[in-house]
Order: C-alpha cells, then structure tokens, then sequence
C-alpha cells in the first residue's frame, strides 16, 4: 500500500465527526494500529483467500452519504419494514435523515455513535466498544474502527420483547466511482429483552465497491437475540465484515448468514460466551456463482462452563466460485461440560469450483464434548435419478435438491416473514443459475 | 404397450442383460422372477433410464415410441413409472410438494393445465385412502426417517397420483411384512385397468398371492428362460431356483 493511499485516508478519518473524549482517543489509538499492521496479506494465514490488499487503490472514494434518497432504498428494504426500526447508512455513515425509528424511546435507543461516546452511555461505549479487535489483530479491523466516528450506537432496554425487527441497511453507493464504506454498529441487548435484528447488504449501481464492516452486539442475562446477515451486493463488490456477539449474561443468541454475490466476501463471525449455561446457534449459506469467493471465518470461545454451541454452514458453489470455511472452537481451561458442534457442508456444481474446509479446534479443558465435521461433494446422483423418474426435468430436479440442502438453513431464520423473503432470494437465485446452464 | 426385443446392457465390460424378448399389451400384469443376480433389477433400471447401466444392443418400443432415446424424465412422462427398491430420501422436500411438481411436469407434458390447489388436494386425499397413508406422512421429508412399509406405500402412492400407463415394480414386496404387503398390493390391484400395465419384478412368489399375474417370466443370467401363467410361479415356489438352473444346466449339456 503506498504512502499516498495512507495520507489519503489519514486525511479523510481526520475530518470525521466523534473528535473529542473517548471516541476520538479510541479512533485515533485504531488508526495508529492501522499504520503499523497494515493490510493483510496472502501470507498471512487467516488471509490466505482473502486477497484485500488490490483493494486499497488512489481511486477510492468514501462517498458523501448524501447521494442516496429514501426512493433507491425502497427496492431493498425487508419484509413488513412498515412495522420495523430501519436504520441506513450510506457509504459507511450512519443516515439518521434516511432512517424510520418505529420503536419508542423506552424500548430501543438509536444514536450515532460519536453523541452517545459524549452522552448518558459514554460508560457503555467504553466498555464495550473495540471488543472485538482483540480477536482480530489486525489491520482491516484497526481500519474500521479509525472511522468508528461515523457510527451507530444501538441499545434496546430491559424487559423489553416484541415481534418488531430492527433492519439494518447498509448501501454503497457504486454510481459515482469506486467506494469504500465503514459501517460500524455497537448494538447492546439489555436483560430479559427478545430482539430480532437484520442487516441487510446491498450495493446502488453495478460500479465497484468495498465495504469493510464491524457489528458488535452485548447480550446480557436472559436475552434472546435473533441476528441474520444478508449479504446481497452487486457483481464488483467486496466485503469484510466482523459480526462480533458477546454473552456477558446467561442468554440465547442466533446468527444466521446468508452470502449470495459479490466478488470476495469475507465473514467473520465471533461468539463470546463469557458466562456459564449460555446457548448460541450460528448457521451460514452461501450460494455462489461466476468467479466469487466466500469465506466464512468463526470463532466460537468458551470462557465458562456448560455453554452450548451448534454451528452449520453450507456451500452452493456454481461456476468458477469459490468457498471457504474456517471454524475455530476454543474451549478454555475453565470452560468444563462445554459442548460444541460444528459442521461444513459443500456441494459444488461448476466444474472450476472449489471448497476449502478448515475446522481448528482449541480445547484446554478435559470433560467437554466437541465435533466437527466437514463434507464436499456433487449432487446426489440417485437422489437426481429418482426424481427425473418422477418425471421432474433435469434442471428442476437440480433446483428442487439444492433449495432442500438450503433449507436447513433458511428454517433457522426465526423471524417469518423474512425466511420467506430469503427463501424467495434463494429460489430466484436457483432458477437464474438453471436458467443459464441450458 | 411395451416392446423389447433381444435388449442386451450392463456395467462397463460385463454384459447382464443378454437379449432380454418381452411384449406387454394394456391390461396385462406380468410378473418377472429369478434368482439374486440374474438381472431382473437391472431390466427395471434400464427401462426406466438409470444411466449407470449402457444398452449394448437390441430395442425397446413404449407407446410407439423409442423409449431407449428418451431422457428419465420423458419416460415418466409418457407414462413409465418405477417404484424403486430402495426409495431415496430426501431431506427438506416434502411428499406433497413434489408429487404436485411431477403431477404438474406430466400434465404439462401432456398439454393439460396444472393442478389447482382444490383439485390437487382432492385427488391426492383420494389416493391416499389406496394406501392408507396418512397425511401427517406426506408433509414430512420425501421418505426421511420412514420405516421400510412407509417408503413402499409412499411409492405406490405416487404412483396412483402419476396414474402411469404401465408401472415396474422393483421388488416392492422386499422388506415388507404381511400387513404392510397386503396394503400394497391391495393399492395396486385397485390401480388395475385395462388401459394400463404392470411389470412385477420379484424373488418371491408372496407378493402374487396378493396381485395375481396374467404371465409369469423367469429371469436367469440375463434372458428370459421360461414365460407361463401364475401356475409357473407356483411351481417356483415350490421347487425352488434349482430347478430351473439344473433343467438349464442339462439343456446345455445335451447341446455340447
């Protein structure tokens, strides 16, 4: 990366909003770390596939996050969106102009983060916010967090449970020229609340874009969070993103990732289970085509004993894509009665695809019960014979087992409405590719 | 109906199917027997397209038309059914949903419109009685997690909902117990018409106890050895596949 990149970002980071107290002292402390760690390269083992550095080129713009209406959000909004919390940003910044609160005050908090880092929640901004990097180091994540002072602070309050989801959208803006957008959202999840939030990823225009995102969720005593991640940008975008979920309480979170396009995705997705008895389910699909690669990289890290966890994630890979799965599992020597399940699940359908599979599992206490396990394969061929012998064409035959392989994953979608949103992403996904085989 | 004259297929290098002569007339059940090995499971797979097996020789005329040049799915199409010996189970597709989805890809074949729901709902409840299948059964996973007698019902009942015009079955009887057998056959016995045909392949003679054939073809080392009425497969019974491997083993001997 050249120096004249380094100034061009140093430059754009200096003129963001959060300047003063703990935020600026936070950013500032990240885009030092970003200078000294860099971007990561092949070599670096957790970056293997993931080839970020073409990424940072003189080009790049950061975008104005004022080119966006309300209108060119209205094609991507989720299901019953009426009824939900949809926050926006645009290029990285967080849009209040652009968002719809439908939650009240009691209930849900929604700030940018640079006033709540000076306001009644700095103390929880100190304390939870960067958690994640520590799981991370390095400098993609120290990059994020520099432009921390254009994000999101989020907090639904105790005791608080409803049906209404929170939406999260965030769009690069691709019409004008090549964008780098850093959205990055803390989202705290008080006691005793049930919460439903999903992000949603999209780009505007076929130009290209790079997103490099960090979420970091809090879950405290008897929460039930239900996360989901769609990842659905255009042809020439990249991503990194970090879903980052503490359990600081006893408490349930899900997290399900859907990745559809784009040209190198690449998500992480970390469960802290920091006390005893928690639960958290983390499923992941991936249903690629042309030359995109996906790489799912978790952590899921037992800290107490008797936490649960149960991890599937599954590849369609069409084409010249390109997955890849690494689940590390670290039990800690405290972290007795642990139970942990993990699985990887590939079916490559183009002749150039390839699945590369990486369980990594780190256990330091002794009475724990932990599996992983990984397959890679073609569609079943008996399965396709029975059918076509049903009389169920040959492309349908295929369209019907690849949905049905998806739907084990699409059923961890809790929310209705919105599996049945992904589910509708999934079987166009499924025709389009049918279509373009014959 | 069905046409085969002197079909010759197998794996690779090793012929199993060795001239295989059967003409089958609407209305008619035949029955096709012989011992482990001697081909009749690959005579089913052939007909019905299973393209781990390569035709080497000979032809099979279905309706008129060249089934050997048609796809799986065509031949189910045009009417040929076969109820598989081990059904597969899929997971995440339920009964019901695909059995529209073929009922729909056979109308369509035939220029008919699709189902609607009422429509398909009231044909399949009333198919569903042939083989006292329960509906919980249908909205489950295609076969997962059934017991064998489920997997069998569940064929016979897509194969009253495909209404074919001439069905194969693969050792339908393997597996099952006399309840589960006798709802079976009874299933198939009520789908007898004079417009359609069955091709029976079994081991046993139980099975046509239940559904009585009108010939009855015995299968040894890929050719038809010896073709009778149900009466033949008494006498199979009765004396066992030795008897016909001896008969054989003389015959050639006198020959050399």
């Amino acid at each position: 990366m050249s120096q004249t990149i380094i100034d061009k970002i140093t430059e754009q980071q200096s003129n963001l909003p959060g300047r003063e107290g703990f935020l600026a002292e936070f950013t500032d402390r990240s885009m030092a770390e970003f200078r000294r760690l860099g971007i990561p390269a092949v070599k670096h083992e957790e970056w293997r596939y993931t080839r970020v550095s073409g990424l940072f080129r003189l080009e790049m713009g950061f975008g104005t996050g004022t080119s966006v209406t309300a209108a060119d959000i209205d094609a991507h909004r989720l299901p019953d969106h009426e009824e939900a919390t949809e926050l926006v940003f645009i290029d990285g910044r967080f849009a209040p102009a652009l968002s719809n609160i439908r939650h009240n005050e009691k209930e849900l908090v929604v700030m940018p983060l640079s006033d709540a880092a000076t306001g009644e929640h700095a103390d929880k901004i100190r304390a939870h916010l960067g958690h994640s990097a520590a799981y991370h180091p390095d400098g993609i994540q120290a990059l994020n967090a520099a432009f921390a002072g254009i994000g999101l602070f989020v907090m639904v309050r105790k005791g608080f449970a409803t049906e209404k989801p929170i939406y999260i959208y965030c769009i690069a803006d691709s019409r004008t020229g090549y964008v780098f957008a850093q959205p990055r959202t803390l989202f705290l999840v008080e006691a005793a609340t049930q919460v439903m939030v999903a992000e949603h990823y999209v780009t505007l225009g076929s130009g290209e874009s790079f997103t490099n995102e960090v979420f970091e969720l809090c879950a405290e005593q008897d929460a039930v969070v239900e996360y989901v991640k769609i990842q659905d940008e255009g042809p020439m975008a990249s991503h990194v993103g970090t879903t980052h979920v503490r359990q600081t309480g006893r408490c349930l979170t899900n997290a399900v990732t859907i990745s559809l396009s784009g040209r190198m995705v690449r998500n992480n997705l970390n469960m802290v289970m920091e006390v005893e008895h928690g639960e958290s389910h983390m499923h992941g699909l991936s249903l690629l085509n042309g030359e995109t690669l996906v790489d799912n990289h978790t952590i899921v890290d037992n800290m107490q004993p008797h936490c649960q966890s149960n991890e599937l994630y599954k590849a369609v890979l069409d084409e010249a894509s390109t997955g890849v799965f690494n689940g590390k599992i670290f039990v800690r020597k405290d972290a007795q009665k642990t139970n942990a399940y993990q699985s990887n699940k590939n079916i490559l359908i183009g002749e150039k695809a390839s699945a590369n599979t990486k369980p990594q599992l780190e256990i330091f206490a002794d009475d724990v019960k932990c599996s992983h396990g990984c397959t890679v394969g073609r569609l079943d061929e008996e399965a396709m014979f029975y059918l076509r012998a049903r009389g169920l064409g040959e492309a349908s035959a295929r369209a019907l087992l690849l949905h049905a392989f998806a739907a084990d994953i699409l059923d961890r979608i809790g929310h209705e409405p919105l599996r049945r949103y992904v589910d509708r992403l999934v079987s166009q996904r499924l025709a389009y590719d049918i279509h373009n085989g014959q | 109906m069905l046409n085969i004259q002197d079909l010759r297929a197998g794996i690779e290098e090793m012929e199993i199917l060795r001239g295989i002569i059967l003409q089958i007339r609407p209305g008619e059940v035949h029955a096709i027997m012989g011992p482990n090995g001697s081909g009749k499971s690959t005579l089913a797979s052939v007909l019905a397209g299973r393209s781990d097996f390569e035709v080497t020789g000979g032809s099979v005329e279905f309706m008129g038309k060249n089934l050997l040049e048609m796809s799986p799915e065509d031949r189910a199409r045009e009417g040929l059914f076969l109820a598989f010996q081990y059904p597969v189970e899929i997971p995440g597709v339920s009964t019901t949903n695909f059995i529209k989805t073929a009922v729909n890809e056979v109308r369509k074949h035939r220029g008919e419109e699709p189902l609607d729901a009422v429509a398909f709902l009231k044909l399949m409840k009333e198919r569903m009685k042939l083989v006292q299948i329960d509906q919980s059964l249908l909205s489950r996973s295609l076969n997962e997690g059934f017991s064998g007698g489920e997997k069998k019902r569940n064929e016979i009942f897509q194969m009253a909902m495909l209404e074919p015009k001439l069905a194969i079955l693969d050792e339908t009887d393997s597996g099952l117990d006399i309840d589960a057998l006798r709802i079976v056959a009874n299933g198939v016995n009520q789908c007898r018409g004079k417009d359609n045909a069955f091709l029976i392949v079994t081991h046993y003679q139980r099975l046509l106890e239940y559904i009585e054939p009108d010939y009855v073809h015995i299968l040894y080392k890929g050719r038809i050895v010896r073709s009778g009425t149900k009466e033949l497969a008494l006498e199979l019974e009765e004396k066992g596949y030795d008897f016909i491997k001896t008969e054989l083993e003389t015959a050639d001997q006198a020959q050399q």
